[in-house]
């Protein structure tokens, strides 16, 4: 366990300690100045893409899971906190590896464990009901973790070296677990995106999101497809969890941001849509890390919310949606 | 094959069927008939087990249906094409087909391509479009999908409601000539209708559903003949 002491809004830059020296901080306002380089762009880019591509894993599990139930699980960042927390803690007694995946595991049975307890028995809710059912077990979860595993800022080592070793790619100098992060939520991606489109599971899980009595007509049991889901967006959210956790560290409540960015990325794409949350996700991504150098960093978090309300308000079907999804108007 | 007794089933506290007594034959077509808002369509949700029995007995196949669940009573040989087709629309037609053969899957004797192949024969249109989403197929084509997708489970009993709606009367009466086929290959058939002259036509046996009861019953040429059915749906004056 790694103890982190500077103010929050630091720890963005940090995070990428390899930051050249031209980036010039002004604590007292929070602002930075910078000159744009070509280096700097390029190490702007990848923090983008970076953060891209973890918001896009997260609205990739608020997908699945709206996909088969029509409900946002807001509960979804939570399991991107569990996934770090329990890998961190386990990591303590068996390598990274099996920790991990051990991790992930846990995560996808506790994510199944909700799912049976809080929503299946439920017979036909109201969309309302089941979000406040999420947001408040996103709350149990947080409370939970906060107890067992205190206030204090964790992370996994890194996967690779250390958090100075770093890789010079496009004359950015990028930490190798960056590599890390987009090559396995890139992973995380393809294998979604194949085992939907080519195995019988994928296509029965399709089914139910596309019609959920005619699915039934078929023999399918509708509520363990969702229980499946559940499992399914919380093992994706926990790998993230893990992959990230050495650059973005892990604290009791980190799923609450990630929620919201992830929510932002899935709607912006269009709710459902997994391929467009992985475009959404990198433009936000993007956007946010070049904003540092326009907009003081502790209205970082502000950028994503406007780009929520305004999407809401202008294309609630999202940038890639087509308006038939728009019909959905629960939302 | 199908026999119900003095089933009583509705919505919450609303009670549509009211003692509802009836039988299917194995071989048979039947068909019920009855205005909008009768019950027929509760009846058949309540026998695919979508909605659950308040009272009353359900014996299919042998079995007592009691609190089954609508996976079930597919996997036991009951499939239902709903009313308003419910195809997968985001999928394609070929997916969707492949949906219908999900209870036999891994069966022994079950050959998906075979059947597969059956389905095309009957709906040649299918086997086109089998690339095609669902939802971009028209309205008639999307009824035949939906009767396509209920065979593929290869269903001992086979309820439809109302498969006519909203089509040509050309292809109405293709549907009907398919599910006359249906029988001669050995299939049962429950069928659920508004035209009630065609449903009579091709039906072995025909039940009149009012407010969730039966109140005729009887062979279909009868019910053809009788008074009561001409006036309230065959449309046709008595002077
Ligand atoms: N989901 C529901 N909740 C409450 N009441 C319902 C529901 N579905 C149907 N009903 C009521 O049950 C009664 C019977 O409806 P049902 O759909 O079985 O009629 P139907 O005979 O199929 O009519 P139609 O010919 O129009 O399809 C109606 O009075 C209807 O209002
Ligand atoms: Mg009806």
């Amino acid at each position: 366990m790694r103890n982190f002491s500077y103010p929050p809004f630091y720890r963005y830059i940090f995070r990428y300690r390899n930051y050249p020296a031209r980036v010039t901080i002004y604590p007292e306002s929070g602002t930075l100045t910078v000159q744009m380089t070509a280096e700097l762009f390029s190490q702007y880019l990848f923090a983008g893409i970076t953060y891209g591509i973890i918001y896009a894993i997260v609205a990739i599990g608020f997908n699945i899971i709206y996909n088969t139930t029509g409900i946002i699980n807001f509960a979804q960042g939570e399991f991107v906190m569990l996934g770090g927390m329990f890998a961190i803690t386990l990591n303590n007694f068996m390598p990274l590896v099996p920790a991990i995946a051990l991790a992930v595991v846990i995560t996808m049975i506790i994510g199944a464990l909700i799912e049976m307890i809080f929503i299946r028995w439920l017979d036909s809710p109201s969309i309302l009901r089941m979000i406040i059912i999420t947001i408040g077990l996103s709350i149990l979860i947080r409370e939970v973790a906060l107890h067992f595993w205190g206030e204090g800022v964790r992370s996994l080592p890194y996967f690779n070296g250390n958090e100075i070793s770093s890789i010079k790619i496009f004359s950015a100098q990028i930490s190798p677990q960056v590599l890390w992060v987009i090559g396995v939520c890139l992973i995380i991606v393809t294998l979604l995106s194949l085992f939907f489109r080519f195995t019988s599971l994928g296509l029965e899980m399709r089914a139910c999101s596309a019609n959920r009595l005619a699915a039934t007509l078929c023999g399918i049991n509708a509520k363990n497809m969702v229980t499946f889901s559940f499992m399914l967006s919380a093992g994706i959210g926990a790998l993230a969890g893990c992959v990230m956790s050495p650059i973005t560290y892990t604290q009791y409540d980190c799923g609450t941001g990630l929620a919201i960015k992830g929510f932002t990325v899935a709607v912006l794409g269009g709710l459902g849509n997994s391929m467009a949350a992985v475009a959404a996700g990198l433009l936000l991504g993007i956007i946010e890390a070049f904003s540092i150098g326009i907009v003081p960093l502790a209205f970082q978090d502000a950028i994503s919310i406007t780009i929520l309300l305004i999407i809401l308000f202008v294309r609630p079907h999202g940038l890639f949606g087509s308006s038939e999804a728009a019909g959905l108007t629960e939302f | 094959m199908l026999k119900i007794k003095n089933l009583e089933a509705g919505y919450g506290k609303l009670r549509v069927l009211k003692r509802i007594s009836m039988h299917v034959d194995p071989g048979e077509i039947v068909t019920i008939i009855g205005a909008n808002g009768a019950g027929k369509t509760t009846l058949l949700y309540t026998i695919a087990g979508i909605i659950k029995t308040m009272a009353g007995e359900i014996n299919l196949l042998g079995q007592t249906l009691k609190k089954t669940k609508a996976e079930k009573i597919v996997d036991l040989g009951c499939s239902l094409v709903p009313e308003g087709r419910q195809v997968f629309s985001t999928i394609s037609v070929l997916e969707n087909l492949l949906l219908g053969a999900y209870v036999q899957s891994g069966k022994n004797g079950y050959d998906r391509k075979q059947e597969l192949e059956k389905i095309y024969n009957i709906f040649p249109v299918l086997k086109d479009r089998r690339r095609q989403l669902a939802g971009t197929l028209s309205g008639g084509e999307q009824q035949m999908l939906a009767m396509g997708r209920a065979l593929m489970a290869r269903p001992k009993l086979i309820m439809m409601d109302e498969p006519s709606t909203g089509l040509a009367p050309l292809i109405v009466k293709d549907i009907f000539q398919i599910i006359l086929r249906l029988r001669e290959a050995g299939n049962t058939v429950m069928l659920v209708e508004q035209n009630a002259r065609a449903a009579l036509g091709i039906a072995d046996r025909g039940y009149v559903l009012e407010t969730g009861k039966i109140i005729i019953q009887g062979p279909a040429t009868d019910l053809l003949d009788n008074h009561d059915v001409q006036r309230a749906y065959l449309g046709r004056d008595i002077e």
